[in-house]
């Protein structure tokens, strides 16, 4: 393998640039309303694009144990709320789905 | 002595250390075998802490492609992260630009999404703890996955990775439950997402950056329009 580190360095550089240039411009400003406005539907369409539909391949032999995992999200979620038992909670669940059902 | 702030950016970093460390993992494992050093290893994972991305990379190398077409695909895959940055910006109140400088290199998508529906403040040690635990799983699950193979059993690293999904579910069913507009959107870009996974056209990366800019100018149009009719006597 030939030295790896001009790519590496050239990777991280393009990504760190995207990440970066909306604080150095955006930060600390008075933003027009409608570009407020549509900076503030960002996170939720990310969102749906992350879940959707890449979940259904996250178990790929049994797509069926990460829905059944997301179920379980969605019903402690929605009941009690929090982060941590409703993704524990999925984890477990998967995790007995992919070692039982099978 | 571990403070209020820190402990609630620990508990908020925990999910995303646990899906973040069987792909790091992974990595590791891949990465070796693609007869890679570990020095090599560690730096992809430390410098650039890109998830898809640095798969994408060992794939490319491994095809053949160089050093300029892995770059520009590396480009393509994170520039959704100029976005999530975009509207980040607008949420942190940090003035001094050398904690935002090291605040943007921890900008993932599973960071990203856990501060947008953070409640309340944002101070820099609340911020920079959750990168930090989202960057040590990533980096040490890379050196662990390297050095030591799989040592963790097969169905429970294929488990653990259904937290990151779960966790961005339960990130946004509060606003969900809140917000019929919010339910809207998610749905329609996850289908939108769909679709053009399905179809084919763009390249890897670029269909998530088009769900985000269509979903959310549909959704402002629509609001722009609604805030016109009240204004109408």
């Amino acid at each position: 393998m030939n030295n790896l580190i001009p790519l590496i360095l050239g990777m991280a550089a393009v990504t760190y640039g995207p990440r970066l240039i909306p604080f150095l411009f955006l930060s600390n400003r008075t933003i027009p309303k409608r570009l407020n406005t549509f900076l503030q539907y960002i996170p939720p369409s990310a969102i749906g694009a992350l879940i959707i539909p890449g979940v259904l391949n996250a178990t790929p032999d049994m797509p069926m144990a990460a829905v059944s995992g997301m179920v379980l999200t969605l019903i402690v979620g929605l009941w009690r709320g929090g982060i941590i038992l409703p993704v524990l909670g999925s984890v477990i669940v998967t995790y007995l789905i992919l070692s039982y059902a099978a | 002595m571990m403070t209020g702030e820190i402990k609630a950016a620990f508990k908020a970093g925990l999910p995303i250390f646990i899906g973040y460390l069987p792909a790091a993992i992974a990595f590791g494992i891949l990465a070796k075998g693609c007869s890679i050093s570990l020095l090599e290893c560690f730096l992809f994972s430390a410098a650039v802490f890109a998830g898809a991305s640095q798969f994408i990379a060992l794939n490319l190398l491994m095809s053949g492609m160089g050093l300029l077409g892995i770059i520009i695909t590396t480009l393509f895959v994170n520039f959704r992260h100029f976005l999530m940055s975009a509207y980040l910006s607008t949420r942190i109140e940090i003035t001094a630009k050398r904690y935002l400088a090291l605040i943007a290199f921890g900008i993932t998508d599973e960071v990203f999404s856990v501060l947008s529906f953070h409640k309340g403040d944002m101070p820099k040690s609340f911020i920079l703890t959750v990168q930090f635990t989202a960057y040590f799983a990533w980096v040490s699950g890379s050196v662990a996955g390297f050095i030591l193979g799989s040592f963790l059993p097969e169905l429970l690293t294929v488990s653990m990775g259904v937290a990151l999904y779960s966790l961005l579910l339960a990130i946004i069913l509060p606003e969900v439950k809140k917000s019929f507009k919010i339910l809207l959107l998610v749905i329609a870009s996850g289908v939108l997402n769909t679709a053009l996974i399905k179809l084919d056209i763009l390249p890897h990366g670029w269909t998530i950056i088009v769900c985000i800019l269509v979903i959310s100018f549909t959704g402002t149009l629509f609001t722009m329009e609604e805030s016109c009719r009240k204004e109408r006597p």
